[in-house]
C-alpha cells in the first residue's frame, strides 16, 4: 500500500490510519493512568512532579540504582516467562507467588542444611527449586485434568498453603529454623545461604547485578524459540487457541496441559531459587520472603500481552517501579502508589487491543453483510 | 487417639464456636450469593476478592465520616459495585479476558486501600448486638444464627431475594440462559453481555455488603489483610454447591465452620500446629473441590467470553 493512499475500502487492521488510531488509544491510556495516579497523589497532599523524580532516580538515574534495578527485574521476567507458556496454552496458573516461595524454599534448604563444595550446592538449589514450583503447580493440573477443577481458583488457594508451608518451614527446628543465637535479628528466619552457594555478581560501569538477569534473559529467547519455533510450543499454542481442534488432531490435552502448567511453575520455582541465590533479604528466607514478586511477575506478563521478547522490557519498567519506590520515603508519598500505578497501566492497557478487536469484528460483519467490497474496492 | 476424639467433642459442642461459624461463614455466604450469579451468568468473578475487599474499606471509611452503620453498609456495597463495574466493563463490553481484568482488579484495589488506610485511616466500630427474641433461646443453635450484631441478619432476606430474582423472575431465566447458552440467547434477542454485566453487578453489591459486614458487624476496625483470599473462598462454596443455591449456602457454612475450628482450637486451651491450622481452610477447600465438585453440573459457557459470530 502507498503511503498517503486512502484507506482501501473496509481496509485491514494493518492500514495506516488503523495503526495510528491503535497508538493513539496507547498514547490516550498510559496517560489516563498517570493521570489517575498523578491525581490521587494530588488530592492526599503530595507532589506528583516530586514523586515522578523520586522513581526515576530511585530506578535509574541514582549511582547504582539501575543495577538493583536489573537484580530485581531477573525474578519477575521469569515468573513473566512460566505466566506466558501458560496463556500461551489456556492455562492460567495464577499461583505464581506461592511457587517462588515453595523455590526459594527448596534452595534454603539444599544450601543451608546440605553439606558440600559451594558451587555444587548452588546448582542444585537452583534445579530442586525450580522442580519444586513446578511440581507444586503439578498440583493444580492433576485437579484440573482429572476432576475438571479450574486452575484460576486451584492455584489461588495454593499460593495461601504456601505461605503457611514457609511459616512452618520457618519456625520449625529440623526443618529451616535458624539456631544461631549470634544471629542478627529476633526476627524468625532461615538461616543465611553460605557465601560459596551465592550467584556470581557482575560489575558494570559501577552497578553491581547477579547473573540470574543472565538466566532469565537467557530463558526469554528460549521461551520465545519454543512457541514459535517448535512443534512442541506449535501444540501448546493450538491447546491454548482452540482446544478442540488440538483435541481432534491428536494433542493429548491433560499431558500437554499439564506439562505447561508444570513449566509455568517451574520457572517462578527457578525465580524464587535465584532470588535466595541472588541476596534477597540478605539471603535468609523470611515469613514475607515473596513479597509480591509473582503477582507483579504476573501483571509483566500481561503488559506484554504475552509475548516472551516483550516481557524483557515490560519487566524493566516494573522492576524500576519497585526499586524507585524505595525512594519515595523522602516525598512523604506511601509507596504503595505504585502498586497502584502498576495495576492501572495493566488495565488501562488491556483497552487498546480489546477496541482494535472489536472493531475488526464489526468490520468483518459489515464486509460479510454488503458482500465483499474489499475485493470491488481492490479492483 | 480418645483424647484427640474427646477435644474434637469439646471443640464441636461449645456455642461460641458456632457463634463464630455463623459470622465467619456469613461473610462468605455474601460474597458466595452474589458469585453464584455472577457464574450462572458465565462469568467465573474473580474480582469478588476485589469487591470484599473495596466494600470493606469503603464501609470503614464511610462510618468514620458519617458514624453511622447504615451508611457505612450502603457505600460499601457502592464500592465493591465499583470493582465490579470495572470487571463487567471490561470483560464482557470490551471482550477482554476475564481472569486477567479479575485479578488485575484485586491488585488495584490492594493497593489503592493500602495506600488510602494510610492517609485516612479510618476508625470503625462494631454495630450492636441484638438478639431476637424467643428465636435466641434454643439451645446451641439459636444464639449463634439469632443472637448476632443486627448486620448479620441482612444476609437472611438476601437467600429467599436471590433465589426468587434467580428462578422467578424473567430477568433470573434470561441469567441463566446466557450462562448455558449465549448463542441461542442470542438469537432469541437478549443482550448476553449486558445480561452478564448485571450478573457481575449483583455479585459486587452482595460482595461490597459482605466487606461492609466484615467490618461495621464482625471485626470493627480495617486492615488490608482483612479479606486475604476469602473471597477465593467464596468462589469454591459455590462450586462446593453444584451451583445451586442451597450448596452454595451449605458450602459457606463448611468453609465457615473451618475457619471458626481453627479460632476456637487454641481458644478452647487445645494445642495444634499453628500453620496447619491457618492453612486448615485452604486444604479442605482444596479437598472439597477435588473430591465433591461436579464439574458436569456447571453452567455450560463458565468461562467462555460471548461475542457474537464466534463460539
Amino acid at each position: 500500500m502507498i503511503p498517503g493512499a486512502p484507506p482501501a475500502p473496509g481496509g485491514s487492521a494493518g492500514g495506516w490510519r488503523g495503526r495510528g488510531e491503535t497508538a493513539l488509544l496507547y498514547l490516550l491510556s498510559i496517560g489516563v493512568t498517570l493521570l489517575i495516579s498523578g491525581g490521587l497523589v494530588t488530592i492526599t497532599g503530595n507532589s506528583w512532579t516530586q514523586v515522578m523524580g523520586a522513581l526515576l532516580n530511585g530506578a535509574f538515574l541514582a549511582p547504582g540504582r539501575w543495577g538493583n534495578t536489573l537484580v530485581i527485574a531477573a525474578p519477575m521476567l521469569l515468573v513473566a516467562l512460566g505466566m506466558v507458556i501458560g496463556v500461551k496454552s489456556g492455562i492460567f496458573n495464577i499461583g505464581q507467588e506461592g511457587q517462588l516461595l515453595m523455590g526459594a524454599m527448596a534452595m534454603a534448604y539444599v544450601g543451608t542444611k546440605l553439606a558440600g563444595p559451594g558451587p555444587l550446592l548452588l546448582v542444585g538449589g537452583l534445579i530442586l527449586g525450580t522442580l519444586t514450583g513446578g511440581l507444586f503447580a503439578a498440583l493444580a493440573a492433576v485437579m484440573r485434568f482429572r476432576r475438571g477443577v479450574p486452575e484460576v481458583i486451584s492455584t489461588l488457594l495454593l499460593v495461601f498453603i504456601a505461605f503457611q508451608i514457609n511459616g512452618f518451614a520457618i519456625t520449625t527446628d529440623w526443618f529451616l529454623r535458624d539456631l544461631d543465637p549470634n544471629r542478627p535479628s529476633r526476627a524468625v528466619t532461615s538461616a543465611q545461604l553460605p557465601a560459596e552457594a551465592h550467584l556470581p555478581v557482575v560489575t558494570l560501569f559501577g552497578n553491581e547485578f547477579h547473573i540470574g538477569l543472565i538466566f532469565a534473559l537467557a530463558a526469554a529467547a528460549a521461551v520465545a524459540f519454543l512457541l514459535t519455533r517448535t512443534s512442541t510450543g506449535f501444540k501448546l499454542r493450538l491447546l491454548g487457541s482452540s482446544p478442540n481442534v488440538a483435541q481432534n488432531v491428536g494433542v493429548a490435552v491433560a499431558r500437554w496441559g499439564s506439562a505447561a502448567l508444570f513449566a509455568s511453575g517451574a520457572l517462578a520455582g527457578f525465580a524464587g531459587a535465584v532470588m535466595l541465590a541472588g541476596g534477597a533479604s540478605s539471603s535468609r528466607l523470611t515469613s514475607g520472603f515473596a513479597s509480591n514478586f509473582g503477582w507483579q511477575g504476573l501483571l509483566v506478563a500481561l503488559l506484554a500481552q504475552s509475548r516472551p521478547l516483550m516481557c524483557i522490557p515490560m519487566a524493566i519498567v516494573f522492576a524500576g517501579l519497585r526499586t524507585g519506590s524505595g525512594f519515595l520515603a523522602a516525598t512523604g508519598v506511601d509507596r504503595k502508589i505504585v502498586d497502584v500505578i502498576q495495576a492501572l497501566l495493566v488495565l488501562a492497557l488491556l483497552i487498546p487491543p480489546a477496541v482494535q478487536f472489536i472493531r475488526d469484528r464489526r468490520k468483518a460483519a459489515a464486509v460479510a453483510a454488503t458482500g465483499a467490497p474489499a475485493e470491488q474496492g481492490a479492483g | 487417639m480418645l483424647d484427640v476424639l474427646a477435644a474434637l467433642a469439646d471443640i464441636f459442642s461449645s456455642p461460641t464456636m458456632y457463634g463464630s461459624a455463623v459470622r465467619l461463614g456469613g461473610f462468605l455466604a455474601f460474597a458466595a450469593l452474589g458469585e453464584l450469579v455472577a457464574e450462572k451468568a458465565g462469568t467465573i468473578n474473580i474480582s469478588v476478592e476485589g469487591s470484599l475487599l473495596a466494600g470493606a474499606f469503603g464501609g470503614a471509611v464511610a462510618y468514620h465520616l458519617a458514624g453511622s452503620t447504615w451508611v457505612g453498609l450502603a457505600v460499601g456495597a457502592a464500592t465493591g459495585v465499583l470493582i465490579a463495574l470495572i470487571q463487567a466493563n471490561m470483560s464482557h463490553r470490551l471482550t477482554a479476558d476475564q481472569f486477567v481484568v479479575g485479578l488485575t482488579a484485586n491488585v488495584l484495589i490492594l493497593g489503592l486501600a493500602g495506600y488510602l488506610d494510610a492517609i485516612i485511616d479510618p476508625i470503625a466500630k462494631r454495630a450492636s448486638v441484638i438478639e431476637i427474641p424467643l428465636l435466641s433461646d434454643i439451645p446451641l443453635f439459636g444464639p449463634a444464627l439469632f443472637g448476632q450484631t443486627w448486620p448479620t441478619y441482612l444476609l437472611y432476606p438476601l437467600f429467599p431475594i436471590t433465589w426468587w430474582l434467580l428462578y422467578r423472575t424473567r430477568w433470573g431465566l434470561e441469567v441463566r440462559s446466557v450462562g448455558e447458552n449465549p448463542q441461542a440467547s442470542d438469537v432469541s434477542g437478549i443482550d448476553v453481555n449486558k445480561r452478564r454485566r448485571q450478573a457481575v453487578c449483583y455479585g459486587g453489591v452482595l460482595a461490597g455488603l459482605g466487606g461492609a459486614f466484615l467490618v461495621l458487624g464482625q471485626v470493627g476496625s480495617f486492615d488490608t489483610g482483612a479479606v486475604g483470599g476469602r473471597g477465593f473462598i467464596a468462589i469454591a462454596a459455590v462450586y462446593f454447591g453444584g451451583w445451586t443455591l442451597r450448596g452454595t449456602l451449605l458450602g459457606a457454612l463448611l468453609f465457615g465452620l473451618a475457619d471458626a475450628f481453627r479460632l476456637a482450637v487454641p481458644v478452647l486451651g487445645y494445642q495444634l500446629n499453628a500453620q496447619l491450622l491457618a492453612a486448615l481452610p485452604y486444604v479442605l477447600t482444596i479437598a472439597v473441590m477435588y473430591f465433591i465438585t461436579k464439574p458436569f453440573r456447571q453452567p455450560a459457557a463458565l468461562a467462555h467470553p460471548f461475542i457474537r459470530g464466534l463460539r
